[in-house]
This record gives C-alpha cells, sequence and structure tokens, in this order.
C-alpha cells in the first residue's frame, strides 16, 4: 500500500499542476450537413503541416476565433488558390501583433481579416495598403453601397475589402406557434408581443420558454447595445440612465420572468432550442445555424423585434486588408478575391453562419434553414423603421469592459432586481469613464460627437 | 509523509558522514547545486510573475502607479459576492473534506478485504481535471440531469428540480460544493493515509491494553499524531479552495461569482489585466493570511515529526 501511496502522491502533484483555469470546452462543429452544395469541393487537401514554409501566405484574423468556427473556415482555404496558414488572434493580440511587426519593419502577415472596429485604427496608424485598384477589379461582386463607405474609412480611398457580415436574429420553435399572441405578426412583432408570447407560454404549459445567452460566452450584451437600447431609445450610449432608458429596463424586467432561469449558463443558444429547453431565442446567426440546418422542419427565423424608436439591430462587417510591406501581396490579392467569390461567401454562410458581404450571392442554393436565416435578415435590414447598431470603435482593448457595464447593468436589475434608477446612474457613470479614459467619440446610431462620446 | 521520512533518513546520513572533513566541503555544494534547478524554475516561472502580477495590480491601464485597479475592484458589482462565495465555500467544502477524508483513510487502514480497490476507486477523482470533474457534476444536476431524470422516473417530482439556477442560490451552492468535495477529498485522503502509515501500530494497541475505546484511541492517539499531515492537508486544501474556478465556471457560470473566477474573467473577458492582478493580489493575501493562522493553531512540536 505504501509504493501505491506514494504513486498517487506523484499523481496528485501532477494533477495540481495540470489543473490551470481553461475555458468551458466546445462541442465539435458540424459540417454543412445538407443535400445542398455547401462546401466548396476541396480538389487538393494541403498537407496539414503546421510549419510556416515560405511559400505560405499567412492570414491573421479575428474572426472565427472560437475553435468549433476555425476548422469550418480552414476547410473553405483549404481550395484557395494559394496555401494559405490561417491563425485567428483576439482584438488586442491581432493589433498588437500587427503594432509589433510594422514596427520592427519585418512583417510577416500578408492578409488581415476582422470586424470593421478592428482594421479601422490601422488606417490611422497608415498600416494599411490602398486597395481601391483590387475594389475596382472586383466590382462584380456588388458589394453593397453602405459597406462601401466604411471600408473607405473616411477617406476617398479603400482600405480594405468588404468580406462577411454578422447580425443577430430571433428563431422560433414551431411549437410556440399556437401561443402566439393574438394580432401578433411574426415579421413584426413587437416587445410587447414578444413579453406577451412568453407570458402565455407560461401559462398555458407552466414552462418558461423565452431563452436568451447570458452564459459565460454568451453575447447577451450586444442584445442591450444593438436591440433593447437602439428599440427603446434611438440610442446604443447617450439615452443609457435616460427616462426611456428606465421604462426599457422596466420592460425587460417583465420579460426576463418568462425567460428560462437556466439563461444564464447557455453560450451559443442552437443548444437550448435543439433539445427543446427554449422555444424562443435571440442569437449570433453563426450561433444558430446548426439547428437551422439540421432541423429546419421545426425552426422559424424571425427579424428582432420592434420597440417605440423602432427595429433596432446590430451589423458587424468585416474586412480583409492587407498590411504594408506585406511579403506576398498578389497572394493576398489573389486571396481576397477567392474568398469574396460568391460560391466561397455563401460556404462561409453555410459553414460559419457569417453572411456574405458581397450582394452577388445566391441563396437559392441554400439548405431550406439557411435560405430562412437569409430572408430574416434581408427583412430586418429592409424595415423602414431600422435603427441600425455599428460596433463602438475607439475603445480599443477596453471594449470588453464596455460590455461588462451592459452585463452588470442586466444582472443587478433582472437577477437581483435592484431599484432601476440609481443601478442606471451607477452603471452610467462607469459608462462615462470608461469613455472618457479613452477619448472614444459617439457612433452610430448616436450621432458623432467631438470629444468624447456624453452619456446625458 | 513520505517526503518527510526520507527527509529524516538523508539528514541522519549527512550527520554521519560529516566526520570526514574533505568529502564534507563537496558534500556541502551538492544539495545546493541539487536544488539550483528547482530554485531557478520557481524564480523564473514563479516568483518573477508573481513580481510582476503585484506590480499589474497598483498601475493603471497606461502604466503609472495607480491605485485604481484596487479601487475598481473593491467598487465592482461582484466584488463583495465573489467574497462572500469564495469564504463560504472554502468554510463548507474543507471541513467536509477533512472529515470524509479522515472517516475514509481511517476505514482503509483498519485492512479491510478489497481495501486497496477502494483506495483505487476513492482515488479516481484525483486523476480528473477539475474542469472534467465540473462538467461530469453539471450532467447530474442540469435540468435535464441524471439527478432530475431519477426524481421525475421515481414520481418525486413532476418536471425536475432547477438545481444551477440563479433562483435557487441555496441548492445552486450545495450542487456546487457537493462536486467540489467529490473532486478534491481523495487529495487530502491520500495526505492522511500517508500520515496515519508512519504513526507506529505500538501506541493504539498499548492504549488498546488499556481499555482505551475507538473513541479514546482516535481523540488521544491517532488524531494528536496525525497533526502534521492534517496541517498540510488543510493548508494545501484551503489554499486551493480559495483559487476555486473550474468547477464552479461549469455549474453556475456567472450565477456564482468567486474571485477566482472574477480574475479570470477581469483578465479574459473584460481584458484589464490590472483589475485581474488585484484580484490575484487578494487571493494571495487570503491565502497567506490563512497558511499562517494554520501554522500558528496547529503547531506542531518536534517530537510529533516522528
Amino acid at each position: 500500500v505504501k509504493r501505491l501511496v506514494g504513486h498517487l502522491f506523484g499523481m496528485a502533484s501532477l494533477v495540481l499542476t495540470a489543473c490551470v483555469p481553461s475555458a468551458p470546452c466546445a462541442p465539435a462543429p458540424t459540417a454543412c450537413t445538407s443535400s445542398a452544395p455547401c462546401a466548396p469541393a476541396s480538389t487538393s487537401p494541403t498537407p496539414s503541416s503546421t510549419t510556416i514554409r515560405d511559400e505560405q501566405l499567412i492570414f491573421l484574423s479575428t474572426q472565427f476565433t472560437p475553435p468549433r468556427e476555425i476548422d469550418p473556415f480552414r476547410r473553405i482555404l483549404r481550395s484557395a488558390p494559394v496555401e494559405v496558414n490561417f491563425s485567428s488572434l483576439d482584438t488586442e493580440a491581432f493589433s498588437n501583433r500587427v503594432d509589433a511587426l510594422q514596427h520592427a519593419g519585418k512583417v510577416r502577415i500578408s492578409l488581415v481579416g476582422g470586424p470593421h472596429a478592428d482594421l479601422a485604427p490601422f488606417q490611422r496608424t497608415g498600416y494599411l495598403e490602398e486597395l481601391t485598384a483590387l475594389m475596382s477589379s472586383l466590382s462584380n461582386r456588388e458589394f453593397p453601397e453602405p459597406y462601401r463607405e466604411l471600408s473607405r474609412l473616411d477617406t476617398d480611398q479603400y482600405y480594405y475589402v468588404p468580406w462577411t457580415r454578422a447580425t443577430y436574429v430571433l428563431v422560433v420553435n414551431k411549437k410556440a406557434m399556437p401561443y402566439l399572441p393574438a394580432g401578433a405578426s411574426l415579421d413584426a412583432l413587437t416587445y410587447d408581443q414578444l413579453r406577451e408570447w412568453g407570458e402565455r407560454i407560461l401559462r398555458e404549459t407552466g414552462q418558461r420558454k423565452l431563452g436568451f445567452p447570458a452564459g459565460e460566452r454568451g453575447l447577451l450584451y450586444r442584445f442591450f447595445q444593438g436591440y433593447l437600447y437602439p428599440s427603446f431609445t434611438g440610442s446604443s450610449v447617450v439615452e443609457f440612465r435616460s427616462a426611456a432608458a428606465e421604462l426599457m429596463w422596466r420592460e425587460f424586467g417583465e420579460v426576463w420572468k418568462v425567460t428560462n432561469p437556466a439563461s444564464t449558463t447557455y453560450d451559443w443558444m442552437q443548444e437550448p432550442l435543439e433539445n427543446d429547453e427554449v422555444w424562443i431565442a435571440w442569437d449570433h446567426t453563426a450561433r444558430l445555424i446548426t439547428v437551422l440546418k439540421q432541423r429546419s422542419d421545426d425552426f422559424l427565423v424571425v427579424p428582432a423585434p420592434v420597440g417605440p424608436k423602432g427595429r433596432g439591430y446590430m451589423v458587424v462587417p468585416s474586412g480583409l486588408g492587407i498590411p504594408k510591406q506585406a511579403p506576398n501581396r498578389q497572394g493576398a490579392e489573389r486571396l481576397i478575391a477567392y474568398l469574396t467569390e460568391p460560391e466561397q461567401q455563401l460556404a462561409t454562410l453555410c459553414e460559419l453562419g457569417f453572411f456574405p458581404a458581397s450582394g452577388a450571392t445566391r441563396p437559392e442554393k441554400l439548405p431550406p434553414g439557411l435560405q430562412r436565416l437569409v430572408k430574416a435578415v434581408a427583412e430586418q435590414e429592409a424595415t423602414s423603421d431600422g435603427v441600425l447598431v455599428l460596433p463602438l470603435i475607439g475603445l480599443g482593448a477596453r471594449g470588453s469592459e464596455l460590455n461588462k457595464v451592459y452585463l452588470d447593468t442586466f444582472s443587478r436589475i433582472a437577477l437581483r432586481q435592484e431599484p432601476i434608477p440609481p443601478v442606471l446612474a451607477e452603471q452610467g457613470k462607469l459608462l462615462q469613464d470608461l469613455l472618457n479614459a479613452t477619448g472614444a467619440g459617439c457612433w452610430p446610431p448616436d450621432s458623432r460627437s467631438d470629444g468624447p462620446c456624453l452619456v446625458k | 509523509m513520505p517526503g518527510e521520512v526520507m527527509l529524516g533518513r538523508e539528514q541522519e546520513r549527512t550527520a554521519s558522514e560529516a566526520v570526514v572533513p574533505p568529502v564534507r566541503r563537496r558534500r556541502a555544494l551538492t544539495p545546493y547545486l541539487l536544488l539550483a534547478p528547482s530554485v531557478i524554475f520557481m524564480a523564473v516561472l514563479f516568483a518573477w510573475p508573481m513580481l510582476q502580477a503585484l506590480v499589474l495590480a497598483v498601475q493603471d491601464v497606461d502604466g503609472s502607479m495607480s491605485l485604481d485597479p484596487l479601487a475598481r475592484m473593491a467598487s465592482d458589482v461582484q466584488f463583495g459576492e465573489s467574497i462572500k462565495n469564495t469564504l463560504l465555500l472554502t468554510a463548507v467544502v474543507v471541513p467536509a473534506q477533512v472529515i470524509l477524508a479522515l472517516v475514509m483513510s481511517l476505514l482503509l487502514m483498519t485492512g479491510l478485504r478489497g481495501g486497496g480497490l477502494f483506495l483505487y476507486a476513492w482515488s479516481i477523482p484525483l486523476g480528473i481535471s477539475d474542469l472534467a470533474a465540473g462538467v461530469v457534476w453539471l450532467s447530474i444536476f442540469t435540468d435535464r440531469g441524471y439527478l432530475n431524470s431519477l426524481l421525475v422516473s421515481l414520481g418525486l417530482s413532476e418536471t425536475g428540480f432547477a438545481f444551477l439556477s440563479y433562483e435557487h442560490p441555496l441548492s445552486l451552492f450545495l450542487a456546487v460544493a457537493v462536486a467540489e468535495t467529490w473532486r478534491a477529498t481523495a487529495l487530502v485522503m491520500v495526505i492522511l493515509i500517508a500520515g496515519l502509515q508512519v504513526i507506529p501500530k505500538d501506541y493504539g494497541e498499548a492504549a488498546e491494553v488499556f481499555g482505551a475505546t475507538f473513541w479514546q484511541r482516535l481523540r488521544y492517539v491517532t488524531l494528536p499524531l496525525l497533526r502534521p499531515s492534517i496541517q498540510v492537508a488543510l493548508i494545501i486544501r484551503t489554499i486551493l479552495a480559495f483559487q476555486v474556478f473550474a468547477v464552479v465556471v461549469a455549474l453556475a457560470g456567472r450565477s456564482l461569482p468567486v474571485l477566482a473566477g472574477e480574475a479570470y474573467n477581469w483578465y479574459g473577458s473584460y481584458r484589464n489585466p490590472n483589475v485581474a492582478a488585484a484580484y490575484a493580489l487578494l487571493i494571495m493575501l487570503f491565502s497567506l493570511a490563512n497558511t499562517g493562522i494554520y501554522l500558528r493553531a496547529l503547531r506542531v512540536r518536534d517530537e510529533q515529526l516522528g
């Protein structure tokens, strides 16, 4: 027994050293399994060596960082005209890396990709090649003007090529349809009706079937920044502690009462939708596509609800840029052309749930569940009373602290049921401190400010 | 502990060999040379990052000295909650583990048949990462988990009970406490078994001859002699309890904030390493204070070192 104890002791110390905190694991990704031709045919699979060879083009991105997104995206890159070494980093590490390489004058990255907010700072520091010629050669991609305007970064030249856009919608299980309040239509659902819908389901089934991604890695803060606030106040930041915001939080408190309390553990809503824990869920399109692909007959896609100030919705456009002194500019241009091809744009939607930036795609080829998603997103973007929210720019690494302000406001009001006005006053002060510390100006839908954005 | 026993023999040997002076000088250097790799390793990978973290905790985001991170930590909505939860968890889990482990190791020491099998079975949690342990218990306690399936099939509940909901803070806390107890009791047990094994049987037998009952032997013979092991187990377990993280994250998410979880969130999710370092500093202070208390309260006299 003594020897055994010795072994166990050794084992214990090994375990102790091995137990570093790690993020909750993500389940394996699901390939686009449908009869429709989703994935591009990978004709010549490249060897899966991880060493960087000279001829490989290094592509660094802040898009597709979750493990379950990297693999599907690498599959798309496999049939690219150039051999690509793709890696993804979070925003801060990404900008640090690009900064350091530019300073050292040893740029090894040929292509950078990421949301508009991640690329915009590089233009100011002069790190991005101007891509106007490439944009005109890609005119058949039919990028919509709003995205073209963004990619000019307030100049009259193009600095990146639109790549994808991401947005958020509601997915509804057909089992919830019998409880839809009288007079409500799915295309113009109001937040009031959403609450009534949840209340009716609770009354008649005894269960709370609304769901929000309020878990550790969920994107609930985007719901407040891009959906609830603009729908109720027409603003995302400036009206943070206004009377309209107080009313909004009171209403949301009622919605939360008919929301499945397990929502605080949900990160990706496709999972609770799939196992029937919730019937109505709001989330990022990329976090809903599995259920839409695999059980398209059971689910509907609904545009975001409408509030007193219109239909607030958020679009996160992303682009592809070429850093100055890139070692393989030609290859990078060919890769941009490849990734913006309609087929690859559709593959990105099908595999990853990120929408095409190109207007030349033909969604008829998609599986039915995804066609429904495309239709709902188009409706969401086409409404006349839409309030478009773009993700913030200018907070740099502290953008995540901004998200915390919204999340803390939510936990205090909805979970701990603290009185609304003092919570808004305190959190509003934290918000203002952040804006002052970073000097970030207002961003749409709030009108531009000269200095730091001011919370009323 | 085996380690202590070996150290004792080592000392004896060097003492007996010390009479030969020329060898002595070379010998005197050898322990230091042997220790050097671990000292360098600790300095580079432990002491240095710790110093960096200390500095980070009193720096503003732009690098100037400031108490802002500490102030931001102390004024945060999750701060009070996370201290309360961490201390409560420690207060519930550590005593439960020591008592359970004591019972388990005493049982194993009676030499009952199949004891080896039990030792293996009870040690299984040692080989499982804490996140994996959290996920295992999640599958038990979650809304449609094993426990609820059992309750429903036994007709004790219609739709099950939401053990992990923020609406039921008590069951949430107990679920985390049970999972945490299960995960780390084996560690305490291993330390206590090692301690029990070096207690000479004669003491217990002598007490038995004088008519001491089992409880009297436990109270007046075993426990006092086991004190060094209990001290080690308590220190290690309490320090680890202050760092409790993965099991809580897996079972409770944001609903049960704890100190290490907040440090992780500030570093990973809110990207503010300064406030994260402030939390780390706080955990270190707690651990230091607690180790000091244990060392004083459970002071071990030399003759008890075996």
